[in-house]
């Protein structure tokens, strides 16, 4: 047997995991990624044990809600045969893994840091020394941009090579964001510690990473979700899709100058994310969702309310999207703007939007349901340019779809529970894998637990983390001032990568 | 012509008209009473995820609360987060909200310089650095400034470069990998300038608290003008926080 195969939130034992040898290892994973394009890596990464680095990668189809989990064991002293050589997916991966614990790659196309963590193995590699990539040539010239940039955002370094206007490449340098979220969810034992750190990966994905944390967690602790912990959870999650395609069209239409859409964008935000401060006390939903249980039952009076500023939100949202994807000047700008081939995001391994916005279905929603979505019947919205248009458009789409989703769940809401059973203390030597599609995209977080039954590895990755090479990738041959809409098109997590 | 005034007439009024008066509207996590009623403290102090708490007397400090709300769920009798969102300080030890207290939250006048309300009550331009900060106080910034807000109308504005601010605003708990573009930026302003320190992460490191990830050392250095709790912060908290700063 190659790997054991999991479903979303499945706990099994650490023993169970097929121990290869590197060669056997290598050979599956990359032959699953290679052979069949609905698989790809969701996670895979190494931890210490025994004289060595234990390395857990984990494979899952779009199609048949199974994610194959194998194992090998490196000696520190070897050089091995890399997977990106085969697949280009797995680069960021064996990149991390070089960095967190120095292991040689003999055939890596680019070792470059990933976030200068703070427990690096290179210890004498610094953020403020990197070498960035250069192109020479006498017509060439480069552009320094951040890592604090011009808005009040995130962050990051982006260095074009450019030749006159247009972009030959950019390379992007993160890592100012690290704050050792690893490190600091297995130090910090309380789990309302431990909740807060996952509400704070991405403060724009709490429902998301929050979500992934108490989906995982109890599974780890074999707790079974309540209906109506569920049902919390995803409408947190569609109502946090909602506010940040809000947002990012406002910021699509605000970076092509376009005032009208971006004010009234802008503001349309504002009632989504007042509702979640009625439900929970806080407009970007830090406080509401916690493992077994929940402070904020949703009620019928809550559903009135909500159902009310969806009827108020839809027809002034579909009366500006009207506008904005018929007016000239704004099509010009996002069409054929930033195009990422499919072959080329199949390459790198993107999810989510940078994923459906040329013709791959991918969407953990579907492919891996959480929570209460395999009730919801969908059809997936996907796009075939690749384009700033084709990012724009599954944006207000999936506005459009998740308030349908919504209004369907606001018809049954199911009761709220008395809090139960406590919560009981984690499994012993069990490792436990958790998906969710945030609004970005795919989530992964991945556990594994010592014989005590405490946290021995706690792995997060967020979309971004596949997506940023998509955004460098998207901007090549194009006018440098078309940076601002292909970067706000993806919108990455700066802190979500840098963890 | 005509469907761009149909669209703005649909839109109706959206500003709010007295950002000082406001009311925020469900639910909030604001100010926090503390009562004289008799509990368990060691299980109060305890429960807090950043060391909020201290007992005997129970306070809580502000600027390390992550407004979680778990105290007053466990200890409504004791504990309760009113609606008062005007939480923002120009002293740290003000942050401490200590039992029996139920006073507003005011800046201390004599902590002000007295060049700052002079030179920037009319207008106030600010330098954003996040350091380490996860995207919700960003958010919330770039909120100040949209037509719900509008802080603009006091003057107030985000500037892109350092070099055209009277300040900077710091969000985020400061990881090590930021502390140098952040004293380039800082340098970089001309004075006089302010420093404004904006959520929880900011003035304590927050959750992230003891991350050998962090380099908090710029702190050391200079005095905050002003301290503006939240997690995130919200617009109204961080708007009348500034006026009472400038104004
Ligand atoms: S609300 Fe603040 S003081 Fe209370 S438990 Fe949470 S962090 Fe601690």
């Amino acid at each position: 047997m190659k790997a054991v195969s999991i479903h979303n939130n499945q706990s099994i034992p650490v023993k169970s995991i097929p121990d290869l040898s590197y060669t056997e290892f290598l050979e599956a994973n990359t032959s699953l990624v290679i052979n069949d394009r609905e698989n790809h890596c969701v996670n895979y990464f190494g931890f210490p044990f025994e004289d060595g680095i234990r390395l857990v990668c984990c494979i899952a189809n779009d199609h048949d809600h199974l994610i194959h989990i194998s194992s090998t064991l490196l000696n520190i002293d070897r050089e091995y045969p890399s997977f990106s050589s085969l697949h280009l997916s797995f680069e960021k991966f064996e990149r991390e893994i070089h960095e967190n614990f120095g292991i040689k790659y003999l055939d890596h196309p680019w070792l470059k840091p990933v976030r200068f963590p703070f427990n690096q193995y290179d210890t004498a590699n610094t953020i403020a020394n990197y070498p960035f990539f250069q192109v020479s040539g006498e017509e060439i010239h480069e552009v320094g941009v951040g890592p604090i940039h011009a808005g009040v955002i995130e962050p990051g370094h982006f260095r074009f090579s450019c030749n006159g206007e247009q972009i030959l490449h950019m390379e992007i340098q993160l890592g100012y964001q690290h704050r050792g979220i690893e490190y600091l969810l297995l130090e910090k034992k309380k789990l309302l510690q431990r909740t807060t750190i996952a509400e704070s990966i991405a403060g724009d994905t709490v429902a998301g990473h929050t979500t992934a944390f108490i989906n995982l967690f109890e599974s780890l602790s074999g707790f079974k979700a309540t209906e109506d912990l569920r049902f919390s959870r995803m409408l947190a999650l569609e109502l946090e899709r909602i506010a940040m395609h809000t947002a990012d069209l406002s910021a699509l239409c605000t970076d092509i100058a376009y005032q009208l859409g971006s004010a009234v964008y802008g503001r349309l935000r504002t009632p989504i994310i007042n509702f979640l401060q009625v439900w929970c006390g806080n407009r970007l939903a830090k406080g509401l969702l916690r493992p077994g249980m929940t402070h904020f039952p949703f009620t019928q009076a809550l559903a009135e309310k909500l159902n009310a500023v969806l009827d108020s939100f839809e027809p002034d949202f579909i009366e500006m999207s009207k506008k904005l994807f018929s007016l000239p000047s704004a099509l010009s700008r996002f069409e054929k703007t930033g195009v990422v081939s499919e072959e080329q995001l199949l390459e790198m391994g993107c999810v989510g939007m940078a994923a459906r916005m040329y013709g791959v279905s991918r969407d953990v929603r579907f492919s891996h349901p959480h929570d209460l979505y395999s009730d919801i019947q969908h059809e997936l919205i996907i796009k075939h340019h690749g384009d700033v248009y084709s990012r724009a458009q599954i944006r207000k789409q999936e506005i459009i779809q998740s308030i349908a989703f919504i209004r369907e769940m606001l018809k049954s809401i199911p009761e709220p529970k008395e809090a139960g059973e406590d919560l009981q203390p984690m499994g012993k030597n069990m490792l436990a894998l958790s998906l969710v599609e945030g609004w970005r995209g795919e989530i992964c977080h991945c556990a594994i637990t010592d014989s005590s039954g405490e946290l021995e590895v706690y792995k997060v990755k967020d979309p971004s983390f596949h997506n940023w090479l998509a955004l460098a990738m998207s901007v090549r041959n194009n006018e440098i001032s078309d940076f601002p809409i292909c970067n706000k098109s993806f919108n990455l997590s700066y802190c979500g990568h840098d963890l | 012509m005509l469907d761009n005034l149909k669209i703005l007439y649909h839109q109706g009024k959206q500003y709010i008209p007295d950002l000082t008066k406001a009311e925020v509207p469900g639910i909030f996590r604001g100010r926090p009473v503390i009562s004289a009623s008799e509990v368990d403290e060691a299980k109060l102090v305890e429960l807090c995820p950043t060391g909020a708490i201290q007992a005997n007397p129970v306070s809580i400090d502000l600027g390390k609360c992550t407004f979680c709300g778990e105290c007053a769920f466990a200890f409504p009798g004791k504990i309760q987060f009113t609606k008062d969102y005007k939480l923002s300080v120009n002293s740290r030890t003000d942050l401490v909200i200590i039992e029996g207290s139920d006073k507003p939250l005011e800046l201390r006048p004599e902590l002000i310089r007295k060049e700052i309300k002079s030179f920037f009550g009319g207008s106030l331009k600010l330098r954003q650095v996040s350091a380490g900060g996860d995207n919700s106080c960003e958010l919330e910034l770039n909120a100040c400034g949209n037509v719900n807000f509008d802080m603009g109308r006091y003057g107030i504005e985000f500037v892109a470069s350092p070099r055209h601010a009277d300040g900077i605003v710091i969000t985020g708990p400061i990881p090590a990998n930021m502390a140098e573009p952040l004293q380039i930026c800082f340098d970089a302003t001309p004075d006089p300038k302010l420093i404004i320190l904006v959520g929880t992460d900011a003035i304590s490191g927050g959750i992230f608290e003891g991350s050998p990830a962090l380099d908090r050392s710029f702190l050391d250095k200079y005095k905050v003008d002003l301290y503006v709790p939240g997690n995130p912060v919200h617009p109204l908290t961080f708007i009348n926080g500034v006026l009472s700063l400038i104004r």
